[in-house]
Parts: C-alpha cells; sequence; structure tokens
C-alpha cells in the first residue's frame, strides 16, 4: 500500500473535511445514492441469510447436537461483522481508525466481560454443587469429592 | 545516542526524517498535515467529534448488555423446576420481530442516505417505515411478555427467567428510547429541516438503531436460539 497523500481525505461534506470518517459514514462523498443503497441491500440479504441459517440449525439435526451452539455463536460474530461493514460502514481504513481501535477495545471487554464470567462461574459451580443438588455445610467440603 | 539525532536537539524548523505513515499516528508525521483532528490542522468538525462520542456510548452501552449476556449465560439453566428456554420458546413470533428489527435496521440506513442527498420526502418515508417495523416488534414483544407471565413463566419464576427478562426487557426499553427519538427528529427535520445540528442528531440516532439490531442478534441467538437447541 503506498502512502495516502495528505490531502486525499478531504473531500466535499462536513463530515469529509477532515482525515477522520464518523462511525456510520457512507464512504466518501463521490459516492453515489445508488451504491449507498447497494451497500444497505447487501448487507440486509446477507443478515438474512445468516439469520435463516441460524433458526434452520437451532432445530434441524443436520450437524453434531453438541457443536450446534458453537455454530450458532459463530453465525452470530458473522452477523455482527456483516453489520457492521454494510450497516455502520466502519472500514480499517486511515479514516477509520479512531472508529475501530474504540471499537476493539468494546470488544476486548466484552469477551473478558462474558468469557471470566463464564469461566469462573462454570468452575465455582462445578466444584461447589454436588450431583445432588444441595450444598454440603461442613468447611472445605466444596475443595475435595 | 549522540545530540544530532535526538529529536529534542533538533533545532527548530530541522525537518526529521521519519518513514512515511498511512495512519498518520502522533502529531505531524511526515510534515505537517491539514487534515483536522490530527494536530497542526486544528480540531475536528463538530459532525465527526459528536459521532465518535456516541460511538464511545454505544460501545459502553454495548458493554452494559454484556454483564446482562453473562448474568444469563450463568443462570441459563437455574429453572427452580420451572419451565426452560426450549418450552417457552415460540420461534414463528422470534422470527417476526427479527424480520421487523432487520428490516427496520434497513428503512434506517435508507433514511440516512436521504439525509445525505437532503431529499426530506423519502426522509421521512424511511424514517415512518423505520417506527413502524420498531412498533411492530415492541407489540410482538409485549404480546409474548405477556403470554410468558400469562403461562407463570414471568420473572420472578426462577432465575433463569430474572436474567431473560433482564436482558430481553432491557433491550426492549432501548428499542422503545430509540422510537421516540426517531419520532422527534422526524418532527425536527419538518420543522427545521437539515440543518446541521439536526443531521448530526439524526446520524447519533442511525448509529443508536443499528446498534440496537446488533444486540438483537446476540439476544435472539443467546437468549432464545441456544436454550431451543441445548
Amino acid at each position: 500500500m503506498s502512502p495516502v497523500p495528505q490531502a486525499a481525505a478531504g473531500q466535499a461534506g462536513e463530515g469529509h473535511r477532515s482525515g477522520d470518517a464518523a462511525p456510520g459514514d457512507q464512504g466518501q462523498a463521490g459516492e453515489g445514492v445508488a451504491a449507498a443503497i447497494r451497500s444497505y441491500l447487501v448487507g440486509l440479504a446477507l443478515a438474512a441469510l445468516l439469520t435463516a441459517v441460524s433458526f434452520w440449525l437451532s432445530y434441524t439435526h443436520v450437524i453434531y447436537g453438541p457443536v450446534v451452539n458453537v455454530a450458532l455463536i459463530v453465525l452470530a460474530i458473522a452477523q455482527i461483522g456483516i453489520h457492521l461493514v454494510f450497516f455502520l460502514h466502519l472500514t480499517t481504513a486511515p479514516d477509520h481508525i479512531n472508529n475501530a481501535l474504540a471499537l476493539a477495545f468494546g470488544i476486548l471487554v466484552v469477551v473478558l466481560l462474558i468469557g471470566g464470567t463464564v469461566w469462573i462461574m462454570g468452575h465455582m459451580n462445578a466444584n461447589m454443587m454436588p450431583t445432588g443438588g444441595t450444598m454440603p455445610l461442613t468447611p472445605g467440603s466444596g475443595m475435595h469429592h | 545516542m549522540s545530540a544530532s539525532t535526538a529529536p529534542l536537539a533538533a533545532g527548530p524548523g530541522t525537518p526529521i526524517p521519519r518513514p512515511p505513515d498511512p495512519y498518520r499516528l502522533g502529531r505531524n508525521p511526515g510534515g505537517e498535515s491539514p487534515a483536522t483532528g490530527h494536530g497542526s490542522g486544528g480540531p475536528a468538525p463538530t459532525a465527526i467529534v459528536v459521532s465518535y462520542g456516541f460511538w464511545i456510548f454505544i460501545l459502553a452501552d454495548v458493554i452494559t448488555f454484556s454483564t446482562l449476556f453473562a448474568a444469563f449465560a450463568v443462570l441459563k439453566d437455574a429453572t427452580a423446576g420451572g419451565p426452560a428456554a426450549a418450552d417457552l420458546v415460540d420461534r414463528g413470533t422470534l422470527a417476526l420481530e427479527t424480520a421487523c428489527l432487520l428490516l427496520s435496521s434497513f428503512t434506517c440506513g435508507l433514511a440516512t442516505v436521504a439525509m445525505r442527498v437532503r431529499n426530506r420526502f423519502w426522509f421521512q418515508v424511511a424514517m415512518l417505515a423505520t417506527v413502524v417495523l420498531g412498533a411492530g416488534f415492541l407489540v410482538l414483544e409485549a404480546r409474548e411478555f405477556a403470554g410468558l407471565v400469562a403461562q407463570g413463566a414471568g420473572p420472578t419464576r426462577s432465575a433463569f427467567l430474572s436474567a431473560f427478562f433482564t436482558l430481553v426487557g432491557c433491550h426492549g426499553v432501548h428499542v422503545t428510547a430509540g422510537l421516540l427519538w426517531a419520532l422527534t427528529m422526524m418532527a425536527q427535520v419538518a420543522a427545521k429541516g437539515f440543518r446541521d445540528d439536526v443531521v448530526r442528531r439524526t446520524s447519533c440516532w442511525s448509529l443508536f438503531w443499528h446498534a440496537l439490531d446488533i444486540i438483537w442478534v446476540g439476544v435472539f441467538t443467546v437468549a432464545y436460539l441456544m436454550g431451543v437447541s441445548a
């Protein structure tokens, strides 16, 4: 990739005069209405397709049962990516670097929060809840069984 | 390190050779930049600052939702002898709700295209479609909640249902707020036209509305479909 000239990002319109693009900006101002609508149509079609596959996977037995939930999560992440690219027009171009970095930090916190919670609570559940259902009250009984 | 190459020791006006940086991180890499928001170009335009600030708010809101997702993931099996997700999910209602929200995200995008070319008629048409679809989503969700409560599966029944109602209900509250906001923007564009501040508010609203659909992807996957397939 060749270095971008400093003035290349400056275009018409309030959102494009600077080196940065606002999140949700529909690309460069030179792009026509048809191109912008086409981007939303492509996003709608891809999102609808991924949603349909998710619904279908949740009640067929085409794939191995225990991995259905993993497939559903993968499909959801893919659809979120579609929304970010085609509806929010997020890119990794230099004019979007602030937006992409903020998003990356948000994803980091979300992953730490959900992953950490599920991990810790899963271990606590496994270590402190015998299959009988009631928790023994003797001290330390949760540690060895 | 010799003093002649230390940046701080370089005399005023002495250009320090640096490799070209396409991302223009830091201050004035590769020389003076006319671009705003990167140092010598001055502050970024209000539209950029406002949208970026609202983007940060949305990411914080997503983090709030992630705590509710985490709570749901931990409590999803704590049914206390009551109904589980597989007993409660009506896939038809869920599909309709999802279709409403996805289509409204699409019409929201069309509204921003109309706003970009300053077409008031198509802006209002697309906004009206967005509001109708959003309201349809809320009606479906309210009926679903009422049905759950009527069959004894209200939020007080079990920890699973508490987490379910909190997660899905919080999203519903956001959709309600987004609807009121959309109606406000329709009224402001009708009364004031595409003034700069009205355009900025509408841009923020469109970010909010798209984000709600992104959250819904997580909701219907985690709170509904994963419970059915388990």
